[in-house]
């Protein structure tokens, strides 16, 4: 009998110990997915961070230069010590500069590449480009300015004796040249995802391939290349080290290209790197010009997801 | 004799179609390897101009104001210190993140909000991050311009890549092996700890270190964040200033004398290295335990 008590009671312990052991378990599923949200609304803050920091910085900025002048002079001269003039469209125009040098390079480069990998490279050779192509995207943008400043711009001076050593050619191209694979990679992944009997039906009515390429593949990819080169564009406008490092420093309205220039994002990196104390006019101006930059990079991403949602084909 | 078919006719229109095709196959492989030839440029003109400064000195000494004594003891030594925070605070983070969307989310707005904020996110310019940087954690916080605060910008800018990559290798883990281990009697989070972690550690791994890779390379957030470029001491700990490889780079770019664009060069072959190895390890990671189900 007493052995029969003793396991009597130990099968008590046991449920007792289970139950327990289970109360526990479910503590931790109860607090494992707050603990996981709480992670990825780290994510949602950063958003609100950049937004409010943004935000409030630019405003204390506007309180001290009128946002018509902001928007409407023509002169960035912040370091003049008697005339200071904030007027952002400089800054706009060398950003602008940057971005369809860059486009000119990219577009046409980007988009051969990816036609040549969607619809004439054996799966091989696409096997080994493609990984090629992505250390391409994977050089960091000082790297690409060190080229730039060192290799490109001396090439273009024995090209075109009249340029300047900062200007906005050698930089446009280069940053061109780092947005060739996003354009090939995403355009080709567009042309890829177009099914293969639409392919093979071009085909069948005698089309070679440049004609199956240019006339059915494309247009049924265009909203995903679209998409892509916008994508690119708003990388372009963003893109620092490489314009910091060879476009030079001197905000100019004029659409020559030979001359210095200075884009919103170098004129940030050049308050950065100089000594203009925190809370001076000067500081909150890289605010404003980073909303700027912001709120331009933002739109043209919400319009690159707009286009490829709004206009996709679908088989 | 008329035929339907002119033979002649047919191949006298085709020969030009042939030829345009053949044409343009060529123009768009010139393309494609126009990409390559510059990587090959770009590769080749930085070995030449570098290889000549690149010594033992170079790893051992610190930066100099002369060009033969500049050595990137410092920025070498910053990098893995900025490494030891943005490691640990990215993978908790951005696992936590594409856990949390790919197992418990519900499909509401709320989560289909948070997914739309991360791909906007990884579209914001890096320089923006700096100004959330410097305004969060280098003044709000007043972490100064340490290791710290620059390991928490840089963990915010890469946090959208490596989530993406956790929820694609999460994604990828079949419904099966989850059914399986709930009919074992395993709870939620235990199938997730045994189950779909390990299945999905290869992809999360692959990602994590494409992401770190661009963490390394990354300038223009630390320029702004106001990481000194010229440094001549070791952090002792995170909340210590200090520079890293990128930053001493741009420095040695940016100064006029010719001597230093060979020590750049010199700098920019240890941090090409560097980058290359780390993706080279993520591509045999993903070739070699990606196990497709």
């Amino acid at each position: 009998m007493a052995v029969n008590h003793g396991s009597e009671q130990s099968i008590q312990k046991m449920i007792f110990e289970k139950k327990q052991q289970k109360n526990k378990r479910w503590n931790v599923e109860k607090i494992i997915p707050f603990l996981l949200l709480i992670t990825a609304a780290i994510s949602v803050l950063t958003t609100v961070g950049i937004v409010l920091t943004l935000v409030f910085e630019t405003f204390t900025f506007f309180e001290r230069v009128s946002i018509i002048e902001f928007f409407t002079a023509d002169k960035w001269y912040p370091f003049s010590a008697t005339a200071a003039s904030y007027g952002i469209m400089p800054l706009i125009v060398g950003t602008l500069k940057i971005a369809f040098i860059a486009a000119l390079v990219a577009v046409p480069i980007g988009l051969a590449s990816a036609i040549y990998l969607s619809e004439y490279a054996s799966e091989k050779a696409r096997r080994i480009i493609k990984p090629l192509l992505e250390i391409l995207a994977g050089v960091p943008t000082i790297v690409y300015g060190f080229f730039a400043l060192t290799f490109v711009t001396p090439l273009l001076r024995d090209l075109f004796p009249g340029l300047e050593i900062f200007n906005a050619l050698s930089p446009g191209i280069v940053v061109g040249i780092m947005i060739i694979p996003m354009i090939a990679s995403l355009s080709e992944d567009a042309m890829s995802s177009v099914p293969r009997s639409i392919r093979e039906g071009a085909y069948a009515m005698g089309a070679t391939k440049f004609e199956t390429a240019i006339k059915v593949i494309l247009p049924a990819a265009l909203s995903g290349i679209i998409a892509s080169v916008v994508l690119a564009l708003s990388r372009a406008i963003g893109e620092t080290m490489i314009v910091s490092v060879a476009g030079g420093s001197t905000p100019s309205m004029n659409m020559d290209v030979t001359s210095s220039i200075q884009t919103m994002t170098s004129y940030i990196v050049q308050v950065s790197t100089g000594d203009a104390g925190f809370g001076t006019t000067i500081y909150y101006s890289i605010y404003a010009v980073g909303m700027t930059l912001f709120v331009f990079t933002l739109l043209m991403n919400i319009l690159a997801q707009f286009i490829s949602r709004k206009f996709r084909e679908e088989y | 004799m008329d035929r339907l078919i002119n033979k002649e006719n047919v191949s006298r229109r085709m020969t030009g179609r042939i030829l345009l095709n053949l044409i343009f196959k060529v123009l768009f492989l010139l393309a494609t390897m126009f990409g390559l030839f510059v990587l090959g440029v770009l590769l080749y003109r930085i070995f030449t101009q570098g290889i000549g400064s690149l010594s033992m000195d170079f790893f051992t000494n610190f930066a100099s104001r002369k060009p033969e004594e500049a050595g990137i003891k410092a920025a070498l030594t910053g990098t893995i210190w900025l490494m030891g925070v943005v490691t640990p605070v990215t993978l908790i983070l951005g696992v936590g993140t594409s856990l949390y969307l790919e197992e418990y989310a519900p499909k509401n707005k709320m989560t289909t909000f948070i997914q739309i904020n991360i791909s906007n996110l990884a579209g914001v310019p890096s320089i923006v991050f700096g100004l959330l940087g410097l305004t969060i954690f280098v003044r709000a916080f007043a972490m100064g311009q340490s290791v710290l605060a620059a390991g928490l910008t840089m963990s915010l800018l890469i946090l959208p890549v490596i989530i993406v990559a956790g929820q694609e290798a999460i994604r990828g883990v079949p419904k099966d092996l989850r059914a399986a281990s709930y009919a074992m009697g395993a709870t939620k989070w235990q199938t997730i700890v045994r189950v779909v972690l390990p299945a999905a550690i290869p992809g999360i791994i692959t990602g994590a270190i494409l992401a770190l890779s661009r963490a390394i390379g990354e300038t223009a957030p630390l320029v702004v964040v106001g990481i000194p470029m010229f440094i001549a001491f070791l952090p002792k700990t995170i909340f210590d200033t200090f520079t890293v490889l990128p930053m001493q780079i741009y420095n040695w770019t940016s100064r006029p004398q010719e001597e230093f664009q060979a020590v750049a060069a010199a700098g920019i072959i240890v941090l090409m290295v560097l980058l290359i190895s780390m993706n080279s390890v993520a591509v045999l990671i993903r070739n070699k335990f990606q196990k497709r189900y």
